[in-house]
């Protein structure tokens, strides 16, 4: 029930803050993330930031790695 | 190396199979959030996952569980002189009983605009002090802290003219009530993923213990539905029943602190009633005292009513998984996109509204597996 | 059991005008079929295509007429003034005709700045030069007072339908390949952002343009076009669904294929609109033989309004009247006209 969309924090004036999607520059606000700063990434819903996104995606791709490996190992 | 995310879905597509292929039995598996209905077929998943595993939608549409009686007081409300409702698109088409919606008002002349932030309804507040400005305040955890900042922004601005009908939900409560329930069976859950960016991956373990459920947080992305099957279809088969995180950038064990503590000061529980699951206590918002004021209910004397739901409409079922969207007889021939019958028809967020958007016409799974 | 659902079976009920059928989906069409045709319809209106045929002795004429209601005025790529003369340009282009001139005329609002004329004036005459047409007959009028600075143009197009081949949906044939110049959904999302959104500083320009000059190249290139619509209100879902359910032909489009920008995709994303349902006013989608597929997909990366143009269909031969989209994983999901409205969305 959410949509939500990953932008970059490129200004930020206590909890008005302008988020780049893609080029497009969208104000939102920070009150939900008050310790986000610029240059963090943010998960954008309906205005607000509502989460700072950490880098996490290495893992899946890890296990797949690992689990195409092993595959081709034993065939 | 790179792996592509074409060959990333493949990969989770094909251990879902390799994994179905050793179930006992079929299994069912439901998510429950309108956005994973409208993602899942937006990327076809349900005509490429395998005859034995069903992916079933959920209450997770807050329009869908916005009762009919509270549909009719908003357009009601909308109606009223030197009024303006704003609201976010998703209510805009939802038929009140009387067949007519928000956007047939707007079309009488009444004052409805569509809004995409909460703040946005503030701010139409302070630019037209003469109107009194009502803020239509649904959604789920995602949405919730949205309303407790916009509240306490019109809170600091000692703002007479705003208020806001407050229907929001708990996904908790509804997921209990669903294990609870003896005429659905739910195998695991796929969870929300942005509800869960609120609440955190650790809000299910309870469920998870008490109801041997497996439960896989996920965002929207394609890949990581299907690999939230494939891993909920080898748990099952494992017997394992645990919590696994896919959306670990942006969801962690706690969920957002602030954003909760935001909506514990501005929201008390309190029971609500849910189109097909009842009354659920401790399953709604209401404002708390302080903030009593800016509550639209309050302010406009208007009562909790209730009106029967259209007759033969079957929404309650189908948000709960008990029937899909083919099996109400309404589907399709009564009840379309064009003339919706019940909120689930509405546009394509709705089950229905996806069902019959985006596959229509298509061999789908007719019935679900009693 | 397989069940088509149409959703024109049910008639829509409605006793009063929304906005959403004016949006160019499935609304409008209610509003065209049960109100419009039963009164005024005949062989050539009842067609429903961008232009009318109408014939003169030996030569086929192609007669067409739209009007413009945008709001902003002004947008980023563009203008109601540069929108107006496209617009009626492109209805004859895809129609196989040269444009023989454009009637306009112009509704004003009282209160309406003589800068804000001019600007739209400039703008129609610098498109009208690079459609290398001419406004040949106008006329204009004034209403009373609004709330914003209101211009309503409407423009009339009368061409001479050049191309050899009948264009027409009939004639589209399973085999045949379906293509589009270039990006999809800018018109509408930089409209609609300037208009709901005015805070959002987008990058996302206004695509729109006469396509007279590509079409033109496309034309004289090949024999083998057998139709070709501009996706405009109701967007390429819109335009595909209709010729899928017109010719009751089977249409796969791939997702991959479909050129969509980033800054775009993401914007539409953010707003929960979907891409293939957004407006166009610089895109043609082309229908052509599939012997011919290749040779149009050079001619149109050779000119500048279609270097980015993409293959992105087939017409298959499954008689069910639908267009399915297979998607990044290899699953399949239908594509439907829009309902008429598009709306901001949280969900």
């Amino acid at each position: 029930m959410c949509l939500a969309v990953p932008a970059l924090l490129v200004e930020c004036d206590g909890e008005e803050a302008v988020a780049d999607l893609h080029g497009n520059r969208v104000p939102i606000s920070t009150a939900l993330v008050p310790d986000a700063s610029k240059g963090d990434w943010v998960l954008v819903h309906a205005g607000f930031a509502i989460q700072k996104l950490t880098e996490n995606d290495a893992r899946e791709a890890w296990d797949i790695l690992k689990d195409l490996q092993r595959r081709s190992e034993t065939s | 190396m790179m792996i592509s995310l074409h060959e990333q879905a493949r990969y989770w597509i094909d251990r879902l199979h390799a994994a179905a292929a050793k179930l006992s039995r079929p299994v069912q598996f439901m998510e429950v959030c309108g956005t994973h209905t409208v993602s899942a077929f937006r990327c076809g998943l349900h005509s490429v996952i395998p005859e034995n595993v069903k992916l079933l939608s959920g209450p997770g549409c807050p329009v869908c569980v916005t009762s009919q009686g509270q549909i009719d007081q908003l357009i009601a409300l909308a109606s009223q002189e030197s009024l303006t409702l704003c609201t976010y698109g998703d209510m805009l088409r939802v038929t009140g009983s009387d067949g007519s919606s928000l956007e047939k008002a707007r079309s009488r002349g009444a004052s409805v605009k569509v809004i995409y932030s909460a703040m946005d309804a503030v701010k139409c507040a302070q630019a037209t002090p003469g109107r009194q400005v009502v803020f239509i305040a649904v959604g789920f955890e995602t949405t919730t802290p949205a309303t407790a900042v916009a509240i306490q922004a019109a809170h600091r601005l000692g703002l007479k003219n705003f208020s806001a009908f407050i229907s929001h939900k708990l996904v908790l409560p509804a997921m209990r009530a669903l294990l609870r329930s003896d005429d659905v069976r739910i195998d695991g859950f796929l969870a929300p993923g942005h509800v869960s960016v609120i609440i955190g991956a650790e809000a299910y373990r309870r469920i998870v213990k008490r109801y041997q459920k497996p439960c896989v947080v996920v965002g929207f992305e394609d890949v990581q539905m299907a690999q939230g099957l494939a891993l909920l279809t080898e748990m099952v088969n494992e017997s394992r029943m645990e919590i696994v995180n896919l959306y670990p950038q942006a969801v962690s064990a706690r969920g957002n602190p602030r954003a909760r503590q935001l909506m514990d000061d501005t929201f008390q529980v309190r029971p609500v009633s849910w189109r097909g699951l009842g009354l659920l206590p401790h399953s709604g918002l209401a404002l708390r005292d302080r903030f009593k004021a800016f509550d639209a209910c309050e302010r406009f004397g208007i009562e909790a009513i209730d009106v029967p739901e259209p007759a033969g409409c079957r929404c309650g079922d189908v948000i709960t998984g008990r029937c899909s969207p083919a099996q109400c007889a309404l589907f399709g021939h009564v009840c379309t996109p064009v003339n919706p019958i019940g909120p689930c028809m509405v546009s394509s967020e709705g089950t229905c509204g996806a069902w019959f958007k985006y596959a229509r016409g298509r061999a789908l799974p007719q019935e679900v597996f009693a | 059991m397989i069940r088509t659902l149409n959703p024109s079976a049910v008639p829509h009920k409605w006793d009063q005008i929304t906005l959403a059928h004016g949006g160019g989906g499935l609304l409008t069409d209610s509003l065209i079929q049960q109100t419009i045709l039963p009164r005024l319809g005949n062989s050539a209106l009842n067609e429903l295509l961008d232009s009318a045929q109408l014939t003169v002795g030996d030569a086929r004429l192609a007669m067409t007429i739209d009007s413009y209601v945008v709001q902003p005025l002004f947008f980023p790529g563009g203008d109601i003034g540069r929108l107006c003369v496209s617009g009626t340009v492109n209805d004859l282009a895809v129609s196989g005709a040269k444009p023989l001139g454009i009637a306009l005329s112009f509704i004003l609002g009282e209160g309406l700045s003589r800068s804000t004329f001019d600007r739209v004036l400039e703008s129609i005459q610098q498109t009208a030069r690079e459609a290398n047409v001419r406004i040949v007959t106008g006329d204009t009028k004034v209403i009373g007072h609004g709330t914003e600075e209101t211009i309503f143009i409407t423009t009339a197009g009368v061409g001479i339908v050049q191309y050899a081949q009948p264009l027409h949906p009939d004639r589209i044939e399973p085999g045949d390949v379906i293509l589009i110049n270039g990006y999809l959904a800018d018109h509408g999302l930089s409209v609609m952002l300037a208009r709901e959104l005015p805070q959002v500083k987008s990058v996302i320009r206004s695509d729109v343009a006469p396509l007279n000059g590509l079409v033109d190249v496309i034309l004289a290139s090949t024999n083998d076009v057998v139709f070709m619509r501009d996706p405009t209100r109701g967007g390429v879902a819109g335009v595909v669904a209709d010729l899928a359910q017109r010719t009751n032909l089977h249409i796969t489009l791939q997702e991959d294929a479909i050129p969509v920008r980033s800054e775009t995709l993401h914007a539409a994303d953010m707003l929960g609109l979907d891409p293939l349902e957004v407006a166009n006013e610089g895109k043609v989608i082309f229908v052509v033989r599939p012997h011919a597929a290749a040779s149009t997909l050079e001619a149109m990366k050779s000119h500048p309004l279609g270097k980015d143009a993409a293959i992105i269909g087939v017409v298959e031969k499954k008689p069910d009247g639908l267009c399915e989209i297979r998607t990044s994983i290899g699953g399949r999901r239908i594509l439907q006209k829009p309902y008429g409205e598009q709306l901001p969305r949280i969900c």
